[in-house]
């Protein structure tokens, strides 16, 4: 099949101005300066625009890409949904006392209330986020750990994301078992109705849909933590960031 | 017009090389806009799972995106179509601003302005997204605030372009005749008549030729 070829200067199209390149260029130009004033512009923007979110009845505002919001983020396929009903949480492993936990159970222990931002290790940040939630100290105490127990794997019941802790670090006051954020229960996409939250390290720390946290002898690194994250994942100490501490 | 007794029932217009650019450009995209759509809405993320993968394949189609549009420039119909995309004549501007363009009043070549401001807008939006998109993948490589700005313009470049396709889809799929050029790369005499009279009339003027 031939083609025609046709001068760029034929007489009944007259060459005009090269607006697209000029466009083109121009939207060059934008993302470059975007690049680096893009995060002065975000802060500009979400001073404007968060009073309007946090009253606004369609949500169409949650919309927009504002940066500081929760991304949802599930390292697997459909996760099955729990409720107070078929919830359970194990602690086991090298512990003294095996248990199993219902969502009632851990309801009826006494509640840490934190108020912390929640630090994404891709750049995002939630500021202050209210959570409450069980001390995983608290667990640890009940379950008992063996001598040779030093570290903690974390198990979602997803099926495939794993994390891990030192014992030290899991005794932090700041580290719970968290059954509400926001103000209300934790939700199914958030990682409900239990997830970890550990507040001084990047989000991939806190496990979400936690059920089953196993006492072992050695660290046992996580999923994220396979695909190049630091198993000491604390908040500008780690992954190459220099992120404000969360406090 | 003057009439001619061989005129041709229908009209070549998009070489080959052009549709295969087009081909693999529109494919490397639409995989691009739904795996972007999949990370970045939260119900879709958490229904699909599978990030890693989802997002290596996004990063990879998204590196593949430009490379047709860049290595056909080594076809002339292609250069050709990208320098009339390229100039915008006095006509161009009317019709833009014209309530009844589509009425054939003003003459309009090979592409309309419409399609002339589809093709800047698209080209200069992924060219962006590249960028952006470098920055945010080598994360060693710059400060934390370009990270932040670039995945910032990224989602707002990501959402401007998703929209635009979603427009060009919208008047593709209104008008048979073009979608079935985009495979067999000619139109009718008569469509081209009405959508693009001037260029009609130059191509009746000129001698056929082969090209690459």
């Amino acid at each position: 099949m031939g083609t025609v070829s046709v001068p760029s200067n034929s007489p009944t199209e007259p060459d005009g101005k090269p607006v697209g390149r000029r466009v083109v260029l121009g939207l060059f130009g934008v993302g470059a300066l975007g690049v680096v004033f893009g995060s002065k512009v975000q802060n500009a923007l979400l001073r404007v625009l968060a009073p309007i979110e946090s009253r606004d009845p369609t949500g169409l505002v949650s919309l927009l890409p504002l940066g500081d919001t929760f991304r949802y983020y599930s390292v697997t396929g459909s996760v099955p949904q729990r409720n107070a009903a078929t919830y359970r949480l194990t602690v086991s492993g090298l512990v003294k006392r095996s248990t199993t936990y219902t969502l009632a159970d851990l309801h009826a222990m006494p509640q840490t209330q934190l108020v912390r931002d929640f630090q994404c290790v891709t750049g995002w940040r939630v500021p202050q986020v209210h959570w409450s939630g069980v001390q995983l100290s608290h667990l640890l105490d009940a379950a008992g750990p063996l001598p040779e127990a030093t570290a903690l794997r974390l198990i979602s019941f997803d099926g495939t994301d794993t994390e891990s802790l030192t014992l030290e670090q899991a005794r932090r006051s700041d580290v719970i078992v968290a059954l509400r954020m926001l103000g209300a229960p934790v939700t199914h996409d958030h990682g409900g109705p239990v997830r970890l939250y550990v507040a001084p390290m990047y989000g991939y720390k806190s496990l979400k849909w936690l059920s089953g946290i196993e006492l072992t002898k050695t660290v046992i690194p996580g999923f994220w933590e396979h695909n190049g994250y630091a198993v000491n994942g604390w908040v500008g100490r780690s992954n190459g960031r220099d992120d404000a501490p969360i406090t | 017009m003057p009439p001619s007794p061989e005129e041709p029932s229908n009209l070549p217009r998009f070489s080959r090389p052009v549709r295969w650019i087009h081909g693999i450009t529109a494919l490397l995209m639409i995989v691009c806009i739904m795996t972007a759509a999949i990370l970045y809405n939260g119900s879709l993320a958490v229904l699909v799972g599978h990030r890693l993968i989802i997002e290596r394949i996004h990063v990879w189609c998204g590196f593949a995106l430009p490379v047709p549009l860049v290595l056909g420039l080594a076809s002339r119909s292609y250069r050709a179509d990208l320098r009339r995309l390229n100039r915008f004549t006095p006509r161009d501007w009317e019709w833009l601003r014209s309530k009844t363009r589509r009425d054939g009043r003003i003459r309009v070549g090979k592409f309309n302005a419409g399609q002339k401001l589809n093709g800047a807008l698209s080209t200069g939006a992924i060219g962006v997204l590249l960028l952006t998109g470098i920055v945010m993948y080598l994360t060693n490589v710059t400060p934390l605030s370009w990270r932040s700005g670039a995945t910032f313009f990224h989602d707002w470049f990501s959402l401007a372009l998703g929209l635009l396709v979603l427009g060009h889809i919208g008047f593709a799929l209104r008008d048979p005749v073009s979608l079935r050029s985009l495979r067999t790369g000619r139109v009718p005499l008569r469509w081209a008549r009405r959508e693009h009279a001037a260029w009609v009339e130059e191509m009746l003027a000129e001698p056929a030729g082969e090209d690459s």
